[in-house]
């Protein structure tokens, strides 16, 4: 009698080196795999909860400024870079993995108000309070070298703010007008006025590298053309803007950070009301960036928090505070999307993870395998209550917790009693404005 | 739109009137000029003559009267429309005149272009183009608008400014939707492609830094090593252009048919050597040795040395012949056909063909084909010999379905083939001498060979019977017997003639075949179980059969497993015709009967008794502790009070003594009743309205509801859509490892310390391109992939 044996092909069983995972045969058939929705939910809610048991976001502080930092710069070329300038006019280096100063220098007397690399990275520009446009080497001088400028411009007045061109040696000023500078000229290319005396900040948009934003007292923002003699159109809001910012994904779209506790998101082709009005500061918001893939966006409050919104979001996604940290003047995103660098008033400069609940460093494969399935789990069930619970709660700080519910039973109230105005008065004549369109004054051509 | 077309008019009207302005500019001061000196000239006359002095002194009270009379004239030229004219014509000498009062004759009147234009055709300097437009202008009778303001124009200026601007800037707006859009975006944009990059690139952006390598770089300089552009030595080029991908799998293809028109030529003269008509072969050799000598002559003329070698063969081969005289009547054979010939038509026939193929032999330039032919079937017989044992012994095997692979088969076969043609024309084949020489060669040959025929043609006969039926190892049993049989008889049957062979055998098989189910269906009768049949039979036959020692063919028969009885009928259809020839033997008798699966008692299945066993045990304790629980009847009771408290409750809202005398004893009335008693909709029917054995209770479930959504969330249209959503699962418990990785790709990646640029123009240009190339996308964005 012959004894049938069970034959197996061992190609279906070993695998072919140790490091790779043992083959598991799976039978797919759904009877086999009752409750997957509830399963799925139970791990949905686990994702969300260890996410927030991981979620730290605050790495790093780096101090040595001597007052208040005042400006923030990312290095164009070199992600472990950051210059910032301070109040009192100093100007430092970090080398950001070491997370020390590389270079201390004293750029100007009085405010450094503005500072950009040059997109080579080989050297950078500071505007101060002193009137004057400096042109900086990157790398420090060598022993015995005095610390000097490569360029000094000697302007009539005071400089607010600057950026340069993304692609050519060209920048822009702002101050009382808006000026366009040529790298090898003492003297503006182009100066735009348009009826107001002092403008705050000016940015060239990265895709459409000849356009230009800027911010005026005036309450106004402003666009611009280089190659126009001529600004482009400006739109008059209710409060004043601090800063604006280019989606550097998206040429037409910008967003301005607004002394009304808000954020503007604008088509610049439609100025007449923002896309997206972005709502949780409790007070005037004073700077913001975008992140490099045009996703996202953080902005620096005056009321000692960071908040980092999605572009298309009317509500932040994410709060980060400290203790310590005082008002936010100034906020930078790293280029590789990773990190947030703040600058504050208590002279600090403070680096945070753009996710909080990320883990850095390189990871295996099937730990990122694992992260993705988790975040898609935590998509999919993210309307269900109790993992929007989880997933939204923050903890603030006092002030600001009672701050935020104060703003909302005042916004309860002004709406509570424009229905009732609406409700008691000829219909139509209290015409239903949206949230969007209550902000814009007007648009002038 | 509508403002930005009229605004769009007015600009062009504004620009019309600037040119037109511009236009009069020009031409108007002159033209003016033209005119005051004729006015000047008029009164020169008198200005001439009176004394200037008297003028200036004058001057005070002078000016003021002239000035209130110039009025008083122009009041009253304004009075009359044309007399006017005339009063300016009048020009008399003035004693005094003074240089505001000078005016134009007609001075309300407007001027009129032709006015204006009339020195223009005395001048020759005035382009005729010009002339035309100033013509054309005449006829148009409009006025001119006034520059516009300032803020006006600049506002223009900004107006068509940002309109070029937001043109400019929608041009991205396919490639922001497009991304908005993307299931998956992969940060940086324009990622350089992983892997190695050409060495081009790398070398022409760095320079030679350190010593080392400022040292390296003048050797290779000095010894005129290629260091920028052509970075490769010829020969490294050449290698790497050895062998693309398409080239080799041209080669390949090109090897392919090579092979397969090798293939078909080989069966192709495999099959003509079957061919076993003497005639064919004769007139093939004889074709051949005509085109041979074409050939030959050809070659004379062409190739005279390899003309000469073939020459030098055929002269070899006619050397030969002459010397051993091998086909003439010296041989044994032929001296035997010698002492036939006088009796046999045949032996003599064979006589006369031996003697032509010597004179073709001894004749000059022939014949070197015939010997060609003897050499390469020599050589194959000796490359048959290894075959043959191989094959025997792979016979033994056979039971292990890996050694029976067809690679040896067919060569094997092909050799069968051949020795059969040999056994059945050996003796027969007086004309052909290659055969002749085989036969002579066999009958030195010992036993050895016969004996390996003998190994062969059994072979070769159990390969047929695996063509007719499945490979089953009992198929091998009916023959078995047969060969035993067989054997004897084959071995002086060989030696003597091998003509009968054949057919015998297959009579013999057929024979064996009917005796074997004749045997089986006795068995089967004879047996009351028939299902143990088929189990039996072949060992007794074996018994009754075998008078010799058992093989070791039998020796594994009998190990094989017993069952398979679905092979039986496959057997069938020749069993079958076999016996209706020969023998009647009753076939659904022997056939159609199952055989059963005789079940051994394994361990398992020992304990599976025992447990079932252990399992009615404590069904009957359970059974005797619930004896008097009547389970049954209590669900159902149960059930039915839910469905009970699930019916709704009718409400009776009645206030006795509304509209009504009220008091004790007082009803009130049915009618009221009626109207206040408010019944409710009956609800759905219950789910488990069918399944009687089940209570599915609707009540909500409060503890659950805290973990469920209860209103559509934002994006969502209707509750279908949501909840598709979240019925799909996407874990790899449910699905594959690849629709997993599909399903939960992040929508953003961003590379470990990659600098994200901001979007560049070249993106608009590439997708441009996209749009452009149409059909061509895919490769286009395969290669952005990349």
């Amino acid at each position: 009698m012959k004894v049938k044996l069970l034959s197996r092909n061992p190609d279906d069983y070993v695998r072919e080196t140790k490091l790779d995972i043992q083959r598991v045969p799976r039978n797919y058939d759904p009877s086999l795999h009752p409750f997957e929705v509830s399963r799925e939910y139970t791990r949905a809610l686990n994702a969300t909860k260890l996410e927030r048991v991981f979620a730290k976001p605050f790495l790093a502080s780096l101090d040595g400024h001597r007052d208040g930092v005042n400006c923030l710069a990312k290095h164009t070329t070199n992600l472990s870079t950051l210059l910032s300038g301070s109040c009192d006019g100093e100007v430092k280096v970090w080398n950001l993995t070491k997370r020390e100063c590389v270079r201390t220098l004293q750029a100007h007397e009085g405010f450094v108000r503005g500072m950009v690399v040059r997109h080579c990275g080989t050297s950078f520009f500071t505007v101060g309070d002193d009137k004057t446009i400096k042109q900086w080497k990157i790398e420090a001088p060598a022993y015995g070298e005095e610390e000097e400028p490569l360029n000094t411009i000697l302007g009539k007045t005071v400089f607010t703010g600057l950026d340069h061109h993304r692609k050519e040696g060209v920048f822009a000023t702002c101050g009382q007008q808006v000026d366009v500078w040529d790298e090898q000229r003492s003297s503006p290319i182009r100066s735009f006025t348009w009826g107001v005396d002092s403008f705050s900040a000016v940015r060239f948009n990265p895709v459409e590298t000849e356009l230009l934003a800027s911010c005026a007292s005036d309450r106004s923002i402003v666009l611009y053309d280089m190659r126009e003699p001529a600004p482009l159109k400006k739109v008059i809001m209710t409060m004043r803007s601090n800063t604006v910012c280019w989606n550097p994904m998206e040429a037409y779209y910008f967003t301005c950070s607004n002394e009304d506790y808000n954020l503007y998101t604008y088509d610049m082709r439609h100025l007449e009301k923002p896309i997206t009005v972005h709502m949780d500061h409790v007070s005037a918001v004073l700077d913001l960036d975008y992140s490099p893939t045009g996703k996202e966006f953080v902005s620096a409050s005056f009321d000692k928090t960071i908040r980092i919104f999605p572009k298309d979001g009317g509500h932040s996604r994410e709060v980060y505070h400290t203790k310590r940290m005082q008002h936010v003047i100034c906020i930078k995103w790293s280029a590789d999307n990773k990190y947030i660098l703040s600058g504050s008033d208590e002279m600090n400069i403070r680096l945070w993870k753009a996710n909080a609940a990320e883990k850095l460093g390189v990871l295996a494969p099937r730990e990122r395998q694992a992260a993705n399935y988790s975040q898609k789990l935590k998509e999919k069930y993210q309307h269900h209550p109790q993992i929007k619970r989880i997933a939204n709660h923050r903890h603030l700080p006092k002030i600001i917790y009672h701050q935020t519910r104060e703003q909302r039973v005042m916004k309860e109230a002004r709406r509570k009693k424009e229905r009732n105005v609406r409700k008691h008065s000829r219909p139509g004549t209290v015409p239903v404005v949206s949230e969007k369109e209550k902000h814009v004054v007007t648009v002038v051509k | 739109m509508a403002k930005v077309s009229k605004k769009k008019v007015s600009r062009k009207s504004v620009r019309k009137s600037s040119t037109v302005t511009e236009k009069i500019a020009e031409v108007k001061p002159d033209v003016v000029y033209d005119d005051g000196d004729d006015e000047f000239l008029s009164k020169e006359d008198g200005n001439i003559s009176s004394e200037e002095e008297e003028e200036e002194e004058e001057e005070d009270g002078g000016g003021k009267d002239e000035r209130k009379r110039q009025k008083l004239l122009e009041a009253i030229s304004a009075l009359g429309g044309k007399r006017q004219k005339k009063l300016g014509e009048r020009s008399e000498a003035a004693v005094l005149m003074s240089e505001f009062t000078v005016n134009a004759e007609g001075e309300g009147d407007k001027i009129d272009l032709s006015d204006l234009i009339g020195s223009m055709e005395k001048t020759s300097a005035v382009p005729a183009k010009t002339k035309k437009q100033l013509k054309n202008l005449q006829h148009s009778n409009k006025t001119i608008e006034c520059p516009l303001s300032k803020q006006e124009s600049e506002r223009i200026q900004r107006d068509v400014a940002f309109r070029k601007a937001s043109t400019e800037v929608t041009r991205w707006k396919d490639i922001i939707k497009q991304n908005q859009r993307a299931e998956q975006l992969v940060f940086p944009l324009d990622k350089e492609p992983t892997g190695p990059r050409p060495m081009e690139r790398m070398v022409t952006g760095w320079k030679a830094q350190t010593p080392l390598e400022q040292e390296i770089f003048a050797l290779l300089s000095a010894n005129k090593q290629p260091i920028n552009d052509p970075i490769l030595t010829p020969a490294e080029e050449a290698s790497m252009r050895a062998m693309s991908l398409e080239e080799a799998k041209i080669r390949r293809a090109e090897l392919q048919k090579a092979r397969a028109l090798q293939s078909y030529y080989e069966a192709k003269t495999r099959r003509e050597r079957k061919i076993k008509s003497k005639k064919y072969h004769k007139v093939q050799n004889k074709a051949k040795r005509k085109e041979f000598l074409k050939k030959f002559e050809e070659m004379v003329k062409t190739d005279p040395a390899a003309a000469l070698e073939e020459l030098s063969k055929i002269e070899l081969a006619r050397m030969q012949e002459r010397m051993s005289l091998k086909h003439q009547n010296s041989g044994k054979w032929a001296k035997s056909k010698v002492i036939m010939a006088k009796y046999d038509e045949g032996a003599r026939k064979a006589m006369q063909q031996q003697l032509e193929v010597n004179k073709e032999l001894t004749q000059k330039l022939v014949t070197a084909l015939n010997k060609e032919e003897e050499e390469e079937e020599e050589a194959v017989d000796e490359e048959v010999l290894p075959d043959f044992v191989n094959d025997a012994e792979q016979g033994l095997h056979c039971s292990n379905p890996w050694m029976r692979g067809k690679l040896s088969e067919d060569p094997a076969e092909k050799e069968l083939s051949e020795n059969m043609d040999l056994i059945t024309e050996g003796p027969g084949a007086v004309g052909n001498p290659a055969e002749e020489e085989e036969e002579e060669e066999e009958v030195v040959e010992t036993e050895e060979e016969t004996l390996l025929r003998e190994f062969d043609s059994r072979r070769k006969r159990r390969q047929a019977h695996e063509a007719v039926t499945a490979p089953v190892p009992e198929e091998e049993e009916p023959q078995v017997p047969d060969q035993e049989e067989e054997e004897e008889p084959q071995v002086p049957d060989q030696e003597e003639e091998e003509e009968p062979q054949v057919p015998d055998q297959e009579e013999e098989e057929l024979s064996e075949f009917t005796s074997l189910f004749q045997g089986i269906a006795d068995s089967s009768r004879e047996a009351e179980m028939p299902e143990g049949a088929a189990d039996t039979n072949p060992s007794a036959q074996l018994e009754e059969g075998l008078v010799r020692v058992r093989t070791l063919e039998d020796m594994e028969l009998l190990s094989q497993p017993a069952p398979a009885t679905e092979q039986l009928p496959s057997v069938a259809p020749q069993a079958d015709t076999t016996r209706k020839r020969k023998r009647g033997i009753e076939l659904k008798e022997v056939l159609t009967k199952e055989t059963k699966v005789i079940k051994v008692p394994l361990a398992p299945t020992m304990e599976d008794t025992e447990d079932s066993e252990d399992k009615l045990d404590q069904r009957g304790l359970i059974k005797e502790a619930f004896a008097g629980d009547d389970v049954v009847a209590d669900f159902l009771k149960d059930k039915r009070k839910q469905e009970d408290a699930a019916k709704p409750q009718v409400v009776d809202l009645t206030l006795p003594g509304w509209g009504e005398w009220g008091g004790t004893n007082l009803k009130p009335s049915r009618n009221k009743r009626r109207r206040f008693r408010i019944k409710t909709a009956p609800p759905p029917p219950r789910r488990d309205q069918c399944l009687p054995s089940i209570i599915m209770s609707e009540k909500r479930n409060s503890s659950i509801s805290l973990h469920q959504v209860n209103s559509l969330p934002f994006p969502f249209q209707n509750h279908a859509q949501f909840e598709s959503t979240i019925r799909a699962p996407l874990g790899r418990t449910w699905n594959t490892e690849q629709t997993v990785r599909k399903i939960s790709k992040p929508k953003v990646v961003t590379q470990l310390g990659a600098i994200i640029e901001p979007m560049s123009r070249e993106e608009l240009l590439k997708d441009k391109k996209q749009v452009s190339a149409g059909s061509t996308s895919h490769v286009d964005s395969w290669k952005r992939k990349r």
